[in-house]
This record gives structure tokens, sequence and C-alpha cells, in this order.
């Protein structure tokens, strides 16, 4: 089941993908392929492969509960708040929380995860700021003032 | 004679202290890299490269300490195969067959010096075949136009898909997302935009280094908290260190034999080092009077795959190094250092940079050296890092990587980019589709396509010129044969599941 829903995503994408090649501008400066036919093929190419998978799937792998993907979905939100946290807040306090969280989704205990945490956080602050000279800034400005 | 010249010159540049420095720290971190379980040799070098950047070393100097990376964690991927039964790599998971039943034999310590030497003489024998091969081959490489190029391109997708996979299909899609994701961006030839949907972050296209990361270390934490750090590992413990002379003489055979195997399946584009491994260990198994000892603790078993698997890895430094093809996907990684550092790999870097070349050259043979002392002396320093738990090791990785992204571009869209790639390598990997196809198909997608414009302005729009000379033809049907037989030689050559207990 996995392998067909894969596979007709993959259909679409590629049949939305050989659409917008289509629409590409050509310049007057043109060769005789241009910029259209290879993105063409690549999206028939796809669209034929994933054809097949659709026909003839795989067994389906063994996909976690909905608790482990409610566990994903903390991780990746806090990846993401870490991707946007990062400058505004400076290093520290940022990089201590996604580590704690990532640590914890592994683990399952607080106080483990806590200490991963500001452990990880400022022993690599340590190594990025003064052996490897990166130019981190440890807590933002705007925040101590 | 030239060679040997020109090999001196290379000393001469990787002898110098700085660069001397920068080996022995690649080695170490290397050996690290390959010995701690969930960080393979791409991951490592992956999430290394940004911070190689950041640290302002110079192209050789840069090349020099990820090539040292790269074969240290050739060799550290057989510490836990031993001790623990997890590879460390995928290419140390033929070593887990006979290496975790000694181990359990109480003769973990003989494992693993037997497998560091082994180690030792698969990686200099493939650097010896490195240095012999690379310049013949890069003067062949002068013969190739535009169409032998496209040809080549497809030969090392070919192979990846077919050998390397277990599912052709989902390989070609996988090497399919890889070229349309290199689409995106302003065209090479026109200047037009294309798949950039006016953002303006697109127009320059994806970073590989961006994909690359997301796609192996992101995903891999995912992966780890799927399983919530549990591992079947089940330890054993290692006792005094001893040089067990009998099994390294009684195997040196074994030895030669494998990296010869193994270095000819490393040059093969798209192949790589677990091939080279695979090989290596059903080939000594089939040629050996006692094949029933196999997988039960057998020394010559262990030798084998270890010859194999770094003898593959020089190889594969070959295709790299003197045509731009990678032959695994840890070379990938090193290409996508070299495109960054703006060399571009191929016959000309050999006329045009030899210190370059003939400087990693040598810094692999003292990489080699570094390494043998480090694996086997000190290996019970190495052992140690066993024992760091998953949960400080993931977000740890987690983190470098977010750095050297973040230190590389400054920018929140390739952070987000690689957490989209991290969450796209998570489902790809559940489903069995390889993620190695898709990194190579950003990393050649531009030049694939550069060439068969180019070979097609040549020929006016004819496209038959694409097989129009004798080496363009071979490697077609060696494209074909790649990846078309697997199909029907699989059935003979089944790979070994891990042993369970």
């Amino acid at each position: 089941m996995s392998d067909r829903i894969f596979g007709s995503l993959v259909c679409i994408v590629a049949l939305a993908y050989i659409v917008s090649a289509t629409q590409i501008q050509t310049s007057f400066l043109t060769d005789p392929v241009g910029p259209k036919m290879f993105p063409i093929i690549i999206g028939s190419v796809a669209f034929i492969c994933a054809l097949t998978v659709v026909i003839k799937p795989d067994q389906s792998p063994d996909w976690p509960g909905p608790a482990i993907f409610l566990a994903l979905l903390v991780a990746i939100v806090a990846l993401v708040g870490y991707a946007y946290t990062l400058k505004p807040l400076g290093f520290l306090i940022p990089t201590a929380v996604a580590s704690a969280v990532i640590s914890f989704l592994i683990q399952r205990n607080f106080v483990t995860a806590a200490l991963t945490g500001v452990g990880l956080s400022l022993g690599l602050f340590v190594i990025f700021k003064y052996a490897l000279g990166l130019g981190l800034v440890a807590f933002s400005k705007t925040l101590i003032g | 004679m030239e060679v040997l010249s020109l090999l001196a010159d290379g000393f001469s540049v990787a002898l110098t202290p700085h660069t001397l420095m920068l080996a022995i720290a690649g080695c170490i971190i290397g050996t690290m890299v390959g010995a701690l379980p969930g960080l393979g040799p791409s991951n490592g070098v992956a999430i290394l490269i940004p911070l190689a950047f950041s640290l302002g070393l110079d192209a050789t100097q840069s090349l020099v300490l990820m090539t040292a990376v790269y074969y240290g964690a050739m060799y550290g991927g057989r510490i836990s195969s031993i001790l623990l039964n997890i590879p460390g790599d995928e290419p140390a998971l033929m070593t887990t067959l006979d290496g975790f039943p000694m181990a359990q034999q109480g003769r973990a310590a003989d494992a693993l010096v037997l497998s560091g030497v082994a180690s030792f003489v698969g990686a200099t024998l493939a650097t010896i075949g490195l240095m012999l091969l690379a310049p013949i081959l890069a003067r062949v490489a002068f013969l190739f136009g535009p169409a032998e190029y496209f040809a080549l391109y497809m030969l090392a997708f070919c192979t990846l898909g077919g050998i390397a996979s277990k599912n052709q299909r989902k390989a070609a899609i996988a090497a399919c997302i890889g070229l349309a994701i290199a689409m995106i961006g302003l065209d090479n030839s026109s200047g037009m935009p294309r798949f950039t949907y006016n953002n303006l972050h697109l127009m320059d296209g994806v970073d590989f280094l961006v994909a690359i990361v997301g796609l192996f270390a992101v995903s891999e934490v995912f992966i780890f908290i799927e399983s919530h750090g549990k591992s079947s590992a089940i330890g054993v413990t290692l006792g005094k260190i001893t040089i067990p002379v009998k099994d390294i003489v009684r195997s040196s055979g074994t030895m030669l034999r494998s990296s010869i195997v193994g270095f000819v399946a490393g040059v093969l584009p798209g192949a790589g080092a677990s091939l080279g491994s695979f090989l290596a260990y059903m080939s000594e198994k089939a040629i050996s009077r006692d094949k029933d000892t196999f997988g039960t603790g057998n020394p010559r078993g262990v030798a084998a795959p270890e010859a194999g698997n770094n003898a593959a890895a020089g190889g594969a430094l070959v295709p790299m190094l003197t045509l731009g093809v990678p032959g695994s996907g840890t070379t990938a990684v090193l290409l996508a250092l070299l495109m960054t550092l703006n060399i571009t790999p191929g016959p000309l870097l050999f006329t045009e940079r030899p210190e370059l070349v003939w400087g990693l050259i040598a810094t692999l043979f003292i990489a080699n050296f570094v390494l043998l002392i480090l694996n086997v002396p000190l290996v019970k320093v190495f052992v140690k890092l066993l024992s760091v738990p998953a949960w400080i090791l993931l977000p740890g990785v987690t983190m470098v990587s977010f750095v050297g992204i973040y230190s590389l571009s400054g920018s929140y869209f390739d952070l987000l980019l690689m957490i989209g790639f991290g969450v796209l390598g998570y489902f790809l990997r559940k489903i069995d589709v390889p993620t190695v196809p898709i990194i190579l198909g950003i990393l050649l997608g531009n030049h694939m396509e550069d060439s068969l414009r180019r070979a097609m302005v040549i020929s006016g729009g004819e496209w038959t010129y694409l097989l129009s000379s004798p080496i363009a033809i071979g490697l077609w049907i060696a494209a074909i044969l790649g990846f078309v037989a697997p199909v029907f030689v699989s059935k003979f050559f089944k790979k070994p599941q891990r042993i369970t207990e």
C-alpha cells in the first residue's frame, strides 16, 4: 500500500513537473535541445517508473504507531523553531532547547534530556567559537540589552 | 619513473606541518565517525564539509582533511560490527558475519587487530592502484567528448541503481528526483529561470550540501526517534590486545585477493565500497576449502570484507578524480566538496593541479600508517566511543549540521530546506528508496544536461551522435548491463542478512 501511495504521488509530481517544464521561457539564443527537453525527459522517466511501482508494489514497511508520528512531528517543529530562533536569540538558548527536545524524544527522560541540552549547547559553543573560530553569538544583544 | 617524481612532489606537499596535522586530525575524526553507531562515512563527511569551509582551509588542505576522514571512517566502521554486531556503516555489514562470532568466542581483540591490518593492506594497495591507474585513466579521459560524458553519467546512475539497490525502479525514481532538483535555478545556457516559481531563494538552485546533510544526517535523527535509540546491541568485552600473528599470516593471501576484488569494484562508477566488501567476502568464501566455517568466526571472513571495503574506498577515488563521476555515496559527498571548492575533477585536474592530486595521494599513504597505529595499538580508545548513548550523539549531530549549514549561507531558507530533505529522506528510507542516487542526481544533473546539449549542438540536433564513438557505445552497453544484469544474477548472489540472536 505504501508503495502505491508513493508511486501515485511521484506520478502526479512528475506530471506537474512536465507541465511546468513546458512553461519555461526560451531565449532567442537557443540550442537544438533547449532548456525544456531534459526536464521533460526526467519527468517522463520518473512517471513511467512510478507507474510500474503502482502496478507492482513491494511489501509495506512497518510504519510506526501514532505516538511515534507525534514524536516525529514534535522533532520537526523543534527543528523548524531552531532554524528561526538561531539568529534572533543567539546560539546558546535555542541549541539547548532543541537538543534537549531531540534527546528527550529518543530517551524519554526529562533530567538526562535537560542535562544533554545544556551540556551540548555549552560544549559545542566552546568548540565552534574557540577551537574552530566561527563567529557565533552566545546571547542576542536585544535580550541582554 | 615519472610517477615516482610526481609522488615525491606530492610528499613535499603532504609533509608540510600544517597539512600533516590536518591529515592526522582527519584520521582521528574519521575513525570516530566510523566507530560511532549511526554515523556513517557519508554522514560524517557531509556534516564536516561546511565546518571545513568556515575554517578557511584552501583546496588542497580541505581535500586532505576530508579524504583522511573518509579513509578513517572506513577503518572505524568495523569496530561496532565486531563488538556490537551493528555495522558502523553499510560496507561494514559483511564484517559482522564473522567478526561478531569471533568476538563471542572471546577473540574480540584478535578480530579487531586482524581487521585493522586487513584494512591497512586493502587501503595501501588501493592507494598504489589509484596512483598507477588514475594518470592512465586521466589520459583516456581526454578522448571523452560530450557524448561520452553523457553515456558515462548514465553508466553511473545505472550501476548505482542496478547493483547497489534492491529495487531498480525505485533507484531510477530516486535518480530522477535528484536530477529534477538539479534543474531548479537559472538555466546554464540560456540564463532563463527554471522551476523557481518566482522564489528568489531558488534562483541559485538547491545547494547540494543542504540536500546531502538533510537526506543523510537529519533523516538519521528521525530514524533514531522512531527506534527510541533502542539497539539490539549485545556487547562483548574486549580483553588485552595482542597481535594474532598466526591469523595474519594465514589470511595474508585472503587480504591480497580481497584487495584486488575490492579495488576493481570500487573503480566501477556507482558501485562503491559495499559492493567491494560483499564481493570480497563471497569470492573468498567460494574458493575456500572450509566454506562451512565462514559465518562462525573464521578469521579469513573478517580479513576479506575489511580488505575489500578499504580497497574499494580507495578505488572509488579513481573515477571521482579522473572523470568527475563518484564511485560511491561517500565519494559523491567528496565530489560535492570539490565542486564547492571550484575544482572541476577530470583529466585537466591532473595537468593543471598536480600538487593537489599528488599531495592527496601522498597524504593517503601517510594517513594509512596513522590509521594503522590508531586502529591497532590505540583501538581501545575508540572502543570507548561505542558507549556514547544515542540520546547525546544524535542531538549533537543535528546541532553540528545546523551550525555547519548556517555558517555556509546564513539563511533560514537553507535550514528549512535541510529539514525538508530530512523528512523526505526519512520517508524514502522507510519505503526502501535509496537516497544516494538523489545526491548523485543533484550533483551531476547540470553536467549531464550540459553534455547532452553540447553533444546536440555539435551534431546539429542529430540524436544518433550520442552513439557515434566506440567508447560511447561501450559505456551505453555497460550501463544497460549494469542496470539489467542484477535482476538475473540476484538469484545466485543473495546478500546475507545480518545475524540476529
